[in-house]
């Protein structure tokens, strides 16, 4: 009998391609959520691993706020060209612009809460049955009772107190017209699995990532980057630091790290030191302490 | 940058699930917090929120429990609704544990937590000994086929730390379980969650005791012989087939070993045409294999053109799953809507999907005393029961004590979806 020794990151590898292949298999209409952030980036690679030698058979989905960092943009556009996949972007502007969406007021503005609109109506208009996204149950505790297969009703709304009981590895993706599906392939992964996945199967990541100089300021405990739609108060002053994202997503809610980490490795050292989650930097779970679970119920990735 | 955090070590790490099983004051909470706490998974963030809630509730210490706090919904309500997973990782594991609430809807949620588990923990009070809820989990855990079980009696600070105490409920524990549990792993250890005894750090109040504390117990079970590693199972999950200039007549299965081996040049044979094969490849991203396990994802190719589509079953010769459409299993409901005899549902079975009809209810069982009541026909919600049922098309299965993939299956309510039904073919 040879090794049949499986590490753990390999088992949860196996358990993302699984739920990938479920997903083309169950769905007539699957789309992956790309945000350009890290989990995004490792689904997407998860992917093409699924489904090789074939391409990828389903589309990529941005829900762009118009509020990106242009190094998320960039980033985004290449990996799509690379992988061979289609790009849809759905636009928070637009959802503004047509009046779907009100742009928030005050020096806490973010479109964050927007995207839940834009995406929707994305899902509705392409006729999407399965959304996949990045979410990962250590991220936050409303996401510690997520399924893979997460049911969304006629509105996307997320019942938590109604949620099918997944058994096994058996997933029940059947569903009535209009309603549709969130799937998670990568739930069981913490932050630390991501990066070393990511160092040992040497992924690309957005140069955000890693350390560079940008003009900064420092708000309740978190920096964010300084950028023209970013209102700020009369004591805050902007600085000139070394900073990086340890997260990635939309410029007003993703707090910047001090840091010098310039490679995989030194990022990995960096969050085994730090005592701080992830999700202590997002700007936007700050907001309340069922902030997540609020977002998800009406939507939200 | 100083480097103290040794990739390479966490890239050999095993993964190991478990699940909890505790009424509702065993102690679990604190058992879960006490463990992420005291093997440092906690970030300051979530210790900060947690000593201010703890002030706020009037808590003397730390209050443990608040780690695995959830929704607001069940904060507002004092209440668990789901499973719940945690993460945590020491330098040998990493650890996924299911946190299935201790009340209501018990049984569906600890059968949910405990149909991916390697190992169950379950929590006694050291006061109260072996009661009728302790009987429950550990015939759920034998049930679902859990190989390890670590029997924590807890709240040994509450008893003096006194050995006899811990004794006299290990020996109750075992002469119950002998009968539930013939053969499988068992371990006992006497704990305090609260004061830490036992749980990461070895205990100081209880030098009568040598046998180890939870987590080490957690981190040296050995789990590689947890599959089938006999029996060549490969259900058919989604067929690969690029269309490309450079893959032209390229057909490739994908799906997961479900148990067994598998080699390039193999002799298989497919279900259910039954036609015999060669495997020819076993392919990856990275480049082909020399050789596929579970819970490995890959995908096969044969010499042979045959049609193969999702839900059929390439196997070994020799040792083939048994075949029929005449299903005998245990069923554990999980719908408000009682089950309909001679009512119609959805079935799933490996990567299947059939239609089935319930036929006859053999006998539901009394959870408590394990009496086997043939008189009740009537399935509601948490009731375990033996059942028998016919499908549309035949099944390729094995017995779930051989294989917990190819041995289980889930039925649907075709009118609201909803998973209805666990079910353990015998």
């Amino acid at each position: 009998m040879g090794n049949y020794h499986l590490t753990h990151l390999k088992e949860l590898e196996s358990e993302a391609i699984y739920v990938l292949r479920e997903v083309a298999a169950q769905f007539e209409r699957p789309v992956l959520l790309f945000s350009g952030g890290k989990d995004s980036i490792v689904l997407v690679h998860l992917s093409r691993k699924a489904f090789y030698p074939a391409k990828i058979p389903f589309p990529l989905l941005h829900i762009d706020t118009g509020h990106n960092f242009s190094e998320t943009i960039e980033f985004r556009d290449r990996m799509a060209r690379s992988v061979d996949a289609r790009l849809l972007v759905g636009s928070v502007q637009e959802s503004i612009d047509k009046g779907r969406a009100v742009e928030e007021k005050g020096i806490n503005a973010s479109r964050n809460v927007l995207q839940t609109v834009t995406l929707l109506d994305a899902i509705e208009a392409n006729k999407f049955d399965a959304a996949i996204g990045g979410g990962r149950r250590d991220e936050e505790k409303a996401r510690a009772k997520e399924r893979f297969f997460s049911h969304r009703d006629e509105f996307g709304q997320w019942d938590p107190k109604n949620q099918r009981p997944e058994l096994w590895y058996m997933f029940n993706g059947k569903k009535r017209m209009g309603e549709h599906f969130r799937v998670f392939p990568i739930s069981n992964w913490t932050e630390m699995d991501v990066w070393q996945y990511i160092l040992a199967e040497n992924i690309d990541l957005p140069s955000l990532y890693f350390t560079h100089e940008r003009d900064v300021f420092y708000r309740d405990g978190v920096w964010l980057a300084a950028a023209p739609f970013m209102e700020m108060k009369s004591s805050e002053k902007v600085e000139y630091r070394s900073v990086r994202c340890r997260t990635v997503g939309d410029i007003s809610c993703t707090g910047l790290t001090l840091s010098t980490a310039d490679t995989v490795e030194d990022i990995i050292q960096e969050i085994a030191a730090t005592r701080v989650t992830e999700r202590g930097g997002r700007y936007d779970d700050k907001r309340s302490e069922a902030a997540m679970e609020d977002r998800k119920k009406e939507g939200y990735f | 940058m100083e480097r103290t955090f040794s990739s390479k070590a966490y890239l050999d790490m095993e993964l190991l699930r478990f699940t909890t099983a505790g009424s509702v004051d065993d102690g679990k909470s604190t058992l879960i917090g006490r463990l992420l706490y005291d093997s440092k998974s906690i970030f300051e963030d979530q210790l900060d929120a947690v000593k201010r809630a703890s002030v706020q509730k009037g808590s003397e210490h730390l209050n443990l429990a608040l780690f695995t706090d959830g929704l607001r919904a069940e904060r507002e309500q004092g209440i668990t609704i789901d499973v719940a997973y945690r993460y945590f990782a020491t330098p040998h594991r990493k650890f996924i544990i299911a946190d299935t609430p201790g009340h209501i809807q018990y049984t569906r949620n600890m059968v949910t937590g405990a149909s991916t588990a390697n190992a169950a923990i379950v929590l006694i009070d050291a006061r109260n000994g072996v009661i009728e809820q302790t009987h429950r989990h550990t015939y759920i855990a034998a049930l679902l086929g859990i190989p390890h079980i670590i029997v924590c009696i807890n709240k040994m600070d509450l008893m003096d730390y006194r050995e006899e105490i811990y004794c006299a409920i290990k020996n109750d524990f075992q002469s119950f379980a002998s009968k539930v549990f013939p053969g499988n792993d068992m371990r006992f250890i006497p704990i305090s969650a609260l004061k830490g005894d036992n749980v990461v750090k070895p205990s100081e109040n209880m030098p009568w005791y040598s046998g180890g504390t939870l987590l080490y117990h957690l981190e040296t079970i050995p789990i590689s012989q947890d599959h089938d590693l006999v029996n060549q199972r490969f259900p058919v999950q989604y067929v690969i087939r690029p269309e490309s200039d450079e893959f032209h007549d390229y057909r490739g299965y994908a799906g997961r070993v479900a148990g067994g081996f598998f080699h390039p040049g193999d002799k298989v044979v497919v279900f259910p045409s039954g036609i015999e094969s060669e495997i020819t490849s076993v392919d990856t991203l990275s480049g082909p294999l020399t050789e596929a396990h579970p819970p490995m994802s890959v995908t096969l190719t044969l010499k042979d053109d045959i049609d193969l589509s999702r839900g059929d079953m390439i196997a070994g010769i020799g040792l083939a799953p048994r075949e029929s459409c005449e299903i005998t299993t245990m069923i554990c409901w999980m719908n408000q809507k009682p089950m309909q005899i001679n009512g119609k549902y959805a079935l799933k079975h490996t990567t299947r999907d059939v239609r089935c009809i319930i036929q006859s209810v053999e006998y539901v069982l009394n959870i408590s005393t394990l009496e086997k009541v043939a008189e009740n026909k009537t399935i509601k919600m948490n009731d375990i029961a033996l059942i028998r049922l016919r499908t549309t098309r035949p099944l390729f299965y094995d017995p779930y004590t051989t294989n917990r993939i190819t041995g289980s299956l889930i039925l649907i309510d075709e009118t609201t979806n909803e998973t209805v039904a666990a079910g353990m073919i015998v």
